[in-house]
């Protein structure tokens, strides 16, 4: 049976759209405050959702991208992405935990270990969006290492340079060892023989003795494995070196179909990756992302748009696609994404809480009733279960029985 | 009765240890979060001030062999915290986190977020890391040797706080009808630097509910002290008997005097176990299964190997302490303990005495030496044993750990904790919002525009 369309929602403040904190039923002091973010996941969970990623850096917000400014008008601040997850985890049951968590800057022992805690309070339903930071203003915050940043130019062009390429090789290299670490205790190391008063078997709890060019951890993890074995590990990515990052290490790719390059041409970089990089095993699960402003009662997605560029004094731009209109049109166009080759989109609310609104009450049953979405959650239990990945993970340390 | 103390109370879910009955038919998981969910309810149900959990960063090793029956495994504290944080409303979290392996921002960006998420029940419990073998954890290895690690700690809490005091309490405007989000455009602006930290930019969190989460620290070297009474708003310590813990009362107090402080505003806390009987004698019984069930011979040699830094696999544990001096000098055959004993030699002199005096075996000498301030009685004599505890100046409240989990606590609540409300030492109803409030710890400043453009 081939699988149904995947639908993941990213929440990030008042929404995606910089003026959307103004909107008449928006949010905006509530930002900092548990029941927002309960609120909106519980909502998503509604829609019978498969996951909320949750955005994060450890940098305050830009106008542009890595350009630091002192505007007053536009949301700044932002809570820890994981620790949110962690509080929502206990709050609903079945839709995925998706939190962005830095690989630049954060040790991965540290990373895995919180990850594999999400896993166990969440029952099995933990992500990770992993994001390289490459930003000098990033770097200047924990201050040991120095970045010398980058522009628009440099990502423009068809190379990166060293210095960046070493933070993706990095990256694949934190994934990897955060991996291990998951592995390093196998699921039934625990053992609790009374007799022998032993409480692990510590032949199934490993050192995983990782040496890269970046960084070395020895292991084993304090945590026990996931429920999951392995979290869902993805990575947003617009050109090569994330496509071949995504490639090497994550399960999941989030992808930005724009005017300039269409979703029918990214399935073709993201398929020269896989190629480049070798990747055998499960394919990589492809997600185009898209800004959602959904027509309401009175006003249409599009005027909407309209007026918050209004009250923005600009048009928005994106990484990626912005669509305004009817729930029966973003359907339309999810779904030749879908035919297309993509396992999932992720809707990006243009404003929040109204468009998560308008995704659950319009957008959802719409898909239901082309048979896009499904009608209630299905009997498995974790986050791969529910995004159709393998949920018998083999543990790399285990011995072959 | 007036001047009567109000007893502090944390609850300490144990790691899987010898202070825990892990092989009891009732003991549950100690990773699950049911787990934790259950002794966070039961103590906020008590009305404890807060739930406390420890760290470690590293599996313990004997020999270059994990550890197979001690502290195995646990979760990660802060994402434990923050999600306890959803199923309780009262009940402060506390969490230990190592200054030496974590940075100021991103630690500061945590807390932070706790207190938000929490509404202003969060504390830190500083510690220091006692080993570099924690460090092949991490990127940066056991960068930092002991007498450096206080140091850190100290410019480590210096930053946090000047993190959390980066947005003042009214930078948030989030004004719909006037499009102003922040107040001022450099809301979260710092530059912190030292010996330690060469750090600057915004920090992303707006002024918590608390201004900055409790701090509590745990160490009691003569330079742990100082740092706490200078630092720190609790201290969590190891002497839960009288009158160790008494001299230790009088001794950070006047460190806090000495620093000018008001004394009353560094709580101290032992951490304390406890076992309840119908009877007096039931009760003792009860605690001396537990206590031989949980110091089998093979537990009795590792944690005297802790000390005497030797391999004393040979000795038999029903038999006398071992006939030879401690091994400083050679590679730790114990690696990954919490607990760094300051003088080994002492150590075992002292217990070479008590074994003598009270004629006790290895074994007997480590059931006796390694307890944890345990109260043990009927459920009245054990609510007099803690009232008179904290009444006559042993502590300000007590660290309360069961060794069943996650069970234990509940014979606690139900049958202590309301002797304690009714000799007037427990509060019946939280009395404040805030972990700060509910300890009785004097309210920050708020922070105004004016006091961020003096910095
Ligand atoms: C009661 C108590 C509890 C402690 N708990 C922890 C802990 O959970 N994690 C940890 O890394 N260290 C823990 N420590 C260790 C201390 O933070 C400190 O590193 C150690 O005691 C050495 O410092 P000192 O010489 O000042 O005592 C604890 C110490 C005490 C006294």
């Amino acid at each position: 049976m081939p699988d149904h369309l995947h639908l993941a929602v990213a929440l990030d403040g008042a929404g995606w759209h910089p003026a959307a904190w103004r909107e008449p039923n928006a949010r905006p002091r509530d930002l900092f405050s548990p029941r927002y973010w309960a609120d909106l996941v519980r909502t998503a969970e509604r829609g019978l959702l498969d996951l909320v990623t949750i955005d994060d850096a450890f940098g305050i917000q830009t106008h542009r991208i890595g350009v630091p400014d002192d505007r007053v008008d536009e949301v700044r601040g932002r809570l820890d992405a994981l620790l949110i997850a962690s509080f929502v985890a206990p709050l609903t049951s079945r839709i995925g935990l998706v939190p962005t968590v830095t690989t630049t800057h954060t040790e991965p022992f540290h990373v895995s270990k919180a990850l594999a805690t999400l896993d166990h309070t969440s029952l099995g339903r933990a992500g990770w969006q992993a994001r390289v930071s490459g930003s000098a203003a990033e770097a200047a915050l924990v201050g040991r290492r120095v970045i010398s940043g980058y522009d628009p130019r440099i990502l423009a062009a068809a190379d990166l340079p060293a210095e960046l390429r070493d933070l993706f090789d990095e990256a694949a290299d934190v994934i990897d060892v955060v991996r291990r670490l998951w592995d390093s205790w196998e699921d039934d190391a625990e053992i609790r023989d009374v007799a022998t008063r032993r409480f692990i078997d510590r032949s199934k709890v490993h050192h995983v003795d990782f040496e890269g060019r970046f960084f070395s951890v020895r292991g084993p993890s304090i945590t026990p494995r996931p429920p999951q074995g392995q979290p869902v590990v993805s990575v947003l990515a617009h050109r090569r070196e994330p496509y071949e990052l995504a490639a090497r290490a994550a399960d999941l790719v989030f992808v930005t179909p724009t005017a300039a390059r269409g979703a029918e041409a990214l399935l073709g970089d993201v398929a020269r990756a896989v190629a480049d990089v070798g990747r055998d095993g499960e394919p990589l699960h492809v997600y185009a992302d898209v800004v959602a402003a959904l027509d309401g009662p009175g006003e249409s997605g599009a005027d909407r748009l309209r007026r918050l560029d209004d009250v923005a004094g600009e048009p928005y731009t994106s990484d990626t696609t912005v669509f305004g209109g009817s729930a029966a049109e973003l359907a339309d166009l999810v779904a030749s994404w879908q035919a297309l080759g993509y396992r999932g989109v992720r809707l990006r609310p243009a404003a929040l809480p109204g468009d998560l609104d308008r995704i659950v009450t319009d957008l959802v049953p719409e898909l239901q009733r082309r048979g896009l979405h499904r009608t209630s959650y299905p009997e498995v239990s974790s986050l791969r279960g529910l995004l159709g990945l393998p949920t018998a993970v083999p543990n790399r340390y285990a011995e072959a029985v | 009765m007036s001047t009567r103390k109000q007893i502090i109370l944390g609850a300490y879910l144990g790691g899987v240890n010898h202070h825990t009955a892990w092989w009891h038919p009732d003991a549950g998981s100690q990773i699950d979060f049911s787990t934790f969910e259950h002794t966070a309810r039961t103590a906020e149900r008590g009305r404890f001030d807060f739930f406390f959990l420890a760290e470690g960063l590293a599996l313990r090793e004997r020999a270059g062999k994990i550890f197979d029956q001690d502290i195995v495994g646990r979760p990660d504290t802060l994402p434990v915290l923050a999600s306890l944080a959803a199923v309780t409303t009262h009940l402060g979290l506390a969490g230990t986190i190592n200054a030496t392996f974590n940075e100021p921002y991103e630690l500061a960006r945590q807390f932070a977020t706790l207190d938000h998420l929490s509404g202003g029940r969060t504390a830190w419990n500083v510690v220091t890391s006692f080993d570099a073998f924690t460090g092949r954890n991490f990127r940066r290895g056991g960068f930092l040797d002991r007498s450096r690690r206080y140091e850190r700690a100290a410019e480590m809490i210096e930053a946090l706080r000047t993190l959390w005091d980066s947005w003042d309490d009214e930078d948030l405007v989030a004004d719909k009808a006037t499009g102003r989000f922040l107040r001022r455009p450099d809301a979260g602006t710092f530059a912190i630097k030292g010996n330690q930290f060469d750090i600057h930019g915004r920090f992303t969190v707006p002024r918590s509910p608390q201004g900055r989460p409790v701090i509590l620290q745990a160490g009691v070297s003569p330079e742990g002290r100082d740092f706490a009474a200078r630092h720190s708003d609790a201290i969590f310590s190891p002497f839960g008997k009288l009158p160790e813990a008494a001299d230790f009362y009088r001794d950070v107090k006047a460190r806090a005097a000495k620093f000018g402080r008001n004394p009353d505003d560094l709580k101290i806390l032992p951490s304390a176990s406890f076992v309840l009987g119908d009877t007096e004698a039931e009760a003792g019984e009860r605690y001396r299964e537990v206590r031989e069930q949980q110091i089998t011979g093979r537990t009795a040699l590792i944690l005297l190997e802790q000390v005497w830094n030797r391999d004393l696999s040979g000795y038999d544990p029903d038999g006398p302490l071992p006939d030879v001096d401690p091994d400083p000098d050679a590679p730790p055959i114990i690696e990954g303990r919490a607990f760094v004993h300051q003088d080994r030699f002492a150590t075992v002199a002292r217990w070479r005495e008590i074994a003598e005096a009270k004629k006790l075996s290895l074994r007997e000498l480590v059931i006796d030496q390694f307890e944890r301030g345990p109260f043990v009685g009927t459920p009245a004599q054990v609510a007099q044993q803690i009232d008179d505890f904290v009444q006559d100046d042993g502590s300000d409240g007590l660290i309360i750990g069961s060794h069943l989990v996650p069970r234990g606590l509940d014979e606690f609540v139900d049958r202590v904790v309301p002797l304690l409300q009714e000799r007037g030492s427990l509060r019946a109803e939280y009395t404040g919002t805030t972990l700060r409030d509910n300890l009785g710890l004097p309210p920050l400043p708020r922070r105004s525009g004016s006091a961020a453009a003096a910095v």
